[in-house]
């Protein structure tokens, strides 16, 4: 089983994401250098965080014409499991694997700080060892976080069950309070329709390990782990 | 030889924070009667293309492409022939 973390000039994430599928989940880790045109083999791909490109023009606008993302479209289209986190989500709307786009926070602040998420699809490979209606408490930290789609697009997201994480309040309820960039529903993070490709605002990279005060991000990295392991989707 | 002026504006329906900022810092400077500030993005580009329809179908489609993301934006240009 081999992953492989995506470096853009401008991620800042990578060495997280590896650091947690290599020394904290003890699995076969490469990074992918975003000039690549041909990708090795891997079983999951992960868009780290960061400021590709140094966010110039919008999130994730520029990184998404790299010479690899043709290959994770591909490696996406043949069913295999995909994370964006942060800016990886936002080069993942922005190529088009996911619906939707990012706005400024609409509080105009950088917000860097644990947020409470609430699971809403237990069934994609990076969730499915989450309970329905988990509740986790991951850190968030970026300025354009404040997720929109139009409401047709939203529409037929619910019904695919393609939303994956609202912010909420400890007790799981999704309120405006709780809310802390001004998305739209309360989103945090969502899925493609197949369910394969998933982006999340927050950083489970940052919550591995109990030195740091927080291990809740463990639970997306070993549902893709169990997952990659022989548990289908729906099981 | 071409220069296009590329004009890019978050859709009317879509909230400004960066924009809202500015209304408030302008009426809280006593520039009273500020109804609504918008902000946007300008992009110059200089082309070489045979003709300006030539111009503008490249223009358009580094709009859809790359420079507008049109879930949340629209854009508009201009295009101007500056010599050979």
């Amino acid at each position: 089983m081999k992953f492989g973390v995506v470096v853009f000039p401008g991620s800042n994430c990578d060495i997280d994401c590896y650091h947690a599928l290599r020394d904290v989940l003890d699995q076969d880790t490469e990074y992918i250098w975003h000039m690549t045109k041909h990708l090795g083999f891997y079983d999951c791909i992960v868009l780290p965080g960061g400021f590709s490109y140094g966010s110039y023009l919008r999130g994730g606008a520029i990184a998404r014409f790299s010479p690899v993302m043709d290959r994770v479209v591909e490696f996406a289209q043949s069913g295999k499991p995909v994370i964006g986190i942060s800016n990886g989500f936002q080069v993942l709307t922005e190529a088009g694997l996911l619906p939707g786009a990012f706005l400024r926070n609409n509080s105009m602040k950088f917000v860097c700080e644990n947020v409470y998420i609430r699971t809403e699809n237990a069934s994609t490979p990076f969730t499915k060892l989450c309970g329905e209606g988990q509740v986790l408490k991951i850190p968030i930290a970026h300025g354009d976080g404040n997720y929109y789609v139009d409401d047709r697009t939203l529409k037929d997201m619910e019904q695919n069950n393609q939303v994956v994480f609202r912010y909420c309040d400890a007790e799981g309820e999704a309120t405006a309070e709780s809310n802390p960039n001004g998305s739209l529903q309360n989103i945090a993070g969502i899925c493609n329709r197949e369910g394969n490709v998933v982006g999340m605002m927050p950083h489970p990279e940052r919550c591995m390990e109990e030195i740091l005060g927080n291990r809740d991000g463990t639970v997306i990295f070993k549902s893709v782990i169990n997952y990659l392991k022989g548990g289908a989707v729906n099981d | 030889m071409f220069n296009a002026k590329v004009y890019i504006t978050l859709k009317k329906s879509i909230a400004d924070p960066q924009g809202n900022a500015m209304k408030e810092a302008l009426l809280a400077m006593k520039y009273d009667g500020v109804k609504d500030v918008r902000m946007g993005k300008l992009i110059e580009i200089k082309l070489e293309n045979k003709n300006a329809a030539e111009a503008e179908k490249r223009v358009r489609d580094m709009c859809e492409t790359l420079l507008a993301n049109t879930v949340i934006e629209d854009y508009t240009y201009d295009i101007l022939e500056v010599g050979p």
